[in-house]
This record gives structure tokens, C-alpha cells and sequence, in this order.
């Protein structure tokens, strides 16, 4: 095994042993959808969302949820907290750079997300007869944009957060709002033009808007994907810019 | 020959100065000290040498290379002040994690029992005592095999016994034929383990040399204190070549000094008709060698 592979099955166990993050990452979002999928009427096909049925707009949002959860709360916490802890030092004095260690977080971190996700669609495919994605490549490219442009933010969160702490708050605090967006409350199938418009611009609404595209079998339409990948350069190269390691 | 030199860094922090002058060489297979009061400028010193901060000015050469070069990360082991684990890492995963690092690694298992680690490879770093963890974090600087050793601040918060036992492990380094470059602010542990010292204070070497040569310095002074039958001023016991300092407490005076100290003290009160009453002579031990060196207070704990 590589030495990336090894640290970042090393980050992955880490993971794991918080229960908190294992239960809220891998099988909250699938827990979600179960829920959900239990009320009959909402797997029945709605005029309102255009023909489609709740739980399978349910099924892109919990994977949005994931990719939140994972990116703007739990992966900024670790971050801080190895900079608070003085973990990026210990390792900075060692032939590994710090910015390896980095890098290995954000891929277990991705691998959780995966797993979340996968969860998800086999849940909703199986027990409440939610259709794959229509168009899988474009799910999946829309699923990792997504993915890089909540990461590329909570990047930022990690960047400036003094301590684990402040940055599982700060992650928090975005959470909400990006969640609203993502149409976890409501879908945004359903808001108000003007709020999904503004969604649109939010990397989760994009995000979200970019999957259903795909799950009902379209190529992503080309605004959200331009939004995630403008999140994606810009807060990335601001936490590149901004990040401390000590 | 020269395996570290440092010759007149200086590196501050906005206003502050941390170091303003700092100059030493490191032989290879000593241990060397670096002794001073907290706040003296050691931790930024030996950071500097371990290339994690980069020096105002002065210049410093490890292993004839550049603090900063990335092939020193291999040669230089590190044992950090504040250098953390996870806390739900346990001591086997840390050490096999930590060997991977490195292209020749030293075997982690034989190390671990060498620290007295062996039945602790499946406690998590959170659960360590603060011995263990010193122990870990020694095992960790030491898991790359390296020709240097950098250890800041290694029995600090530790108990008498455990430091102790911290001691022989650093002989037993160097017996590897490890340079070890040790910071302390314990004179004991510099007196104990260091084939050299320099004491820091205030940012500037104050003193340097072997501990024997420092001790045999400072001990050559004395201090007398004594109740004068009549009053006697200052100035005319600092008048004294012998004399360098003089401190009243009440109606006792005490005379520090060198040489023959007592004599001159003596014949100067006889020639005025004063007699020295409950007069104590004493010499000065470690301690005061050492706030002598650095003119501060000692902290409580290192009492």
C-alpha cells in the first residue's frame, strides 16, 4: 500500500471512531430517505414537481446532506483541530508534507461521502423502486463537482477556524442555510422562483439542481455546473492562499 | 566534527525580539543543552535549527545543509513542544503510521519496548499518561533512524521518577550514536545529561561551555551575611575588588563575591572598629549558579 493510501486509511479509521460523524455521515442520509419513503403519498408520481415522486427528489437531496455534512462540518473540524493540536507541525517535521496529510483527509472524506451516497441510491432503489440516475455520467460528474465545490468551501472553514471548535460552528452555521437551498425542508423543486434562483448560486442548490437534471435523465444543465466549479476555483484557491498550518 | 552551527540568529516576533543573538556549534554524537528561563528564546532557537521557522537574520547550517532542505526531515528526528496526536490514535497506529513516513525506518515494535511502550500498542493517545506520551513522542523523533535528535522541553510535567527514567533513555540515544540537541530550563537535567550547555537568556547565549567548567565558575563565588555592629555603607564594600554585589535585608547585609572574599570584607569592618555579627558564609549551589546566569527568579517547580 502507498504511503497517501495508508494515511488516509489512517484519517478513515480516525472517522469512524467518531460515532457522532459515522452515524450523521454514513447512515443519516439513508435513515432520511427510509423515513420519508414511508408515507405512501410521497412515492406516489406529483403533478406539482412535474411528475416525478418526492422520495426520488428525497434520494438527491440526502446525498447533497451527505456531501454537507461531511464537507462543511466534520472535515473543517478535523482540519482545525490537527492545527490547533499542533498535529500539521508534527508532521511538517517529518519527510511527509503537511499538505499530504491534507490531502488524505479530504479523500477519506470523500470515500465516506461515497459510501453515504451509494447507501442512498441502493435504499431508494431497492426498498422504494427510486430509478438509478438516467444519466450516470453526468450524475456522477455533477455528484463530485458538488462534492469539490462543498469541500473547496469547508477548505476555507478550515483555513480560518483558530481551533476545532470554531470551525465546527462556522461549519454549522453554513450548513443550515445550504441545506435550505439543497431543499431539505422543502424542495426546492417547490420554493419561490426568486429563492431558487438565489439557490442556484449556493454550491448545494447547485448541486442539487445539477443531480435531479441528471437523475431524470438529462445532461446537467450547464448554470449549476458553472457555479460549482466558480466555488470550486475560488474558494479553493483562497484556501490555498489563506490556510496556516501552525 | 560540526553537525549543527548557529551563528548570530536573531528572530522576532512584531515587537518582540525572541532571539537577539544566538551562536553555538553542535559536535556529533554529544549531547547538547540549551538552558534558559521560559520566555529565554529556546523553543524559537531550536524551531529555527528544525526548520520550521525561518530565521530574521543569522545564518544556520544542519548537516551542512540548510535548515530548511527537505532531505534534513529524513536525517533530523523531532520532538516538539506542543507536537499533538489525534486523540483517538492508538500507539501501535501512530508508530506504524509514523515508520511509513520514512525510507529506513528503525524497527517501531523493538522501539517501543525500548520506551516501555510494548504493552501499551493498543491505547489511544487521549488515554496516555503524560509520561507515555513523552515516551511516544520520543519514539516518533527517533522512528527514522536520524543522526540528530531534537528534543524541546522532554520532562517537563513529568514526575521525579518518570523524568528519571527519561533521562536514561536519552543516554541510551546517545549511546546509539545519536546527536541529541536538548532544551531544557532544568539545571539538574543540564548538569545530568549534557556533554555541553548553553544557557540562554533574553534572547542572547550568556553563557557556554561544560557543566562542570559553568558550575566550577559560578561556585567560585560566595556570599557573605552578616549583622554590622555599626552602620557601614555600600559603597565601601563595593569599593572591594572582591565584591560585585551588595543586597540589605533589614539590618543583615549580604556580600557576594569572590576570591578572598571573606578577608577583605573582615579586615575592611576591623579597620573601622565594626565587628560582623552572626555572620554565615555560603557558597553558591545550582541554583543560584543558574539565576545568577539569567537573572530572573526560578519558577516554583523548578525549586
Amino acid at each position: 500500500m502507498g504511503l497517501f493510501a495508508k494515511i488516509t486509511r489512517n484519517e478513515l479509521r480516525l472517522f469512524l471512531r467518531e460515532p457522532l460523524v459515522a452515524f450523521f455521515s454514513l447512515a443519516f442520509p439513508t435513515i432520511l430517505v427510509v423515513i420519508l419513503g414511508s408515507i405512501p403519498e410521497f412515492r406516489e408520481p406529483s403533478e406539482a414537481l412535474g411528475g416525478v415522486t418526492v422520495i426520488s427528489l428525497y434520494v438527491g437531496i440526502a446525498l447533497a446532506l451527505g456531501l454537507a455534512m461531511l464537507g462543511l462540518q466534520f472535515m473543517p473540524t478535523v482540519l482545525a483541530s490537527y492545527r490547533e493540536r499542533g498535529v500539521l507541525r508534527r508532521v511538517a517535521v517529518t519527510p511527509v508534507r503537511p499538505v499530504t496529510l491534507l490531502g488524505a483527509q479530504l479523500a477519506a472524506t470523500l470515500v465516506m461521502a461515497l459510501v453515504s451516497g451509494i447507501l442512498v441510491l441502493a435504499v431508494g432503489k431497492i426498498a422504494f423502486d427510486v430509478n438509478l440516475p438516467g444519466q450516470p455520467v453526468g450524475f456522477l460528474i455533477a455528484y463530485l463537482l458538488c462534492g469539490a465545490g462543498v469541500f473547496a468551501v469547508g477548505l476555507l472553514v478550515a483555513a480560518l477556524a483558530p481551533s476545532g471548535k470554531a470551525g465546527n460552528a462556522i461549519g454549522t452555521l453554513l450548513f443550515f442555510p445550504s441545506m435550505f437551498f439543497a431543499g431539505l425542508w422543502t424542495p426546492r423543486e417547490v420554493l419561490p422562483a426568486v429563492l431558487q434562483r438565489i439557490g442556484d448560486f449556493t454550491p448545494l442548490g447547485a448541486g442539487e439542481r445539477a443531480l435531479h437534471d441528471a437523475a431524470v435523465g438529462q445532461w446537467p444543465a450547464l448554470l449549476p455546473l458553472a457555479v460549482l466549479l466558480a466555488y470550486v476555483v475560488v474558494f479553493g484557491a483562497a484556501a490555498a492562499r489563506l490556510f496556516r498550518w501552525e | 566534527m560540526t553537525v549543527i552551527e548557529v551563528s548570530n540568529l536573531q528572530k522576532r516576533y512584531g515587537d518582540t525580539a525572541a532571539v537577539r543573538d544566538v551562536s553555538f556549534t553542535v559536535e556529533r554524537g554529544e549531547i547538547f543543552g540549551i538552558l534558559g528561563p521560559n520566555g529565554a528564546g529556546k523553543t524559537t532557537t531550536v524551531e529555527c535549527v528544525a526548520g520550521l521557522r525561518t530565521p530574521d537574520a543569522g545564518t544556520i547550517t544542519v548537516l551542512d545543509r540548510p535548515p530548511r532542505d527537505h532531505e534534513l526531515r529524513r536525517l533530523v528526528g523531532v520532538q516538539l513542544q506542543e507536537g499533538q496526536l489525534p486523540e483517538k490514535t492508538t500507539v501501535r497506529e501512530a508508530l506504524e503510521l509514523f515508520s511509513a513516513f520514512y525510507p529506513e525506518p528503525a524497527d517501531w515494535r523493538a522501539l517501543a519496548r525500548e520506551l516501555g511502550l510494548g504493552d501499551k500498542l493498543g491505547t489511544r493517545f487521549a488515554k496516555l499518561s503524560g509520561g507515555q506520551k513523552q515516551r511516544l513522542s520520543i519514539a516518533l523523533a527517533l522512528i527514522g533512524d536520524p543522526r540528530i535528535a531534537i528534543l524541546d522541553e522532554l520532562t517537563t510535567g513529568l514526575d521525579p521518577h518518570a523524568r528519571r527514567d527519561t533521562w536514561d533513555l536519552i543516554e541510551g540515544i546517545r549511546a546509539r550514536g545519536v546527536t541529541v540537541l536538548l532544551v531544557t530550563h532544568f539545571m539538574e537535567e543540564a548538569e545530568r545529561l549534557c556533554d555541553r550547555i548553553a544557557v540562554i537568556d533574553s534572547g542572547r547565549v550568556v553563557a557556554l561551555g561544560t557543566p562542570a567548567a559553568l558550575i566550577a565558575e559560578i561556585a567560585a563565588e560566595q556570599r557573605l551575611r552578616f549583622r554590622p555592629s555599626e552602620p557601614i555603607e555600600d559603597a565601601l564594600l563595593l569599593a572591594l575588588p572582591e565584591v560585585t554585589e551588595v543586597r540589605r535585608h533589614g539590618p543583615r547585609i549580604e556580600v557576594v563575591g569572590k576570591g578572598e572574599l571573606l578577608h577583605t570584607v573582615i579586615a575592611l569592618l576591623a579597620g573601622r572598629g565594626i565587628i560582623a555579627a552572626d555572620l554565615r558564609v555560603e557558597q553558591a549551589d545550582l541554583d543560584e549558579a543558574y539565576i545568577r546566569l539569567t537573572n530572573r527568579e526560578p519558577l516554583a517547580e523548578e525549586r
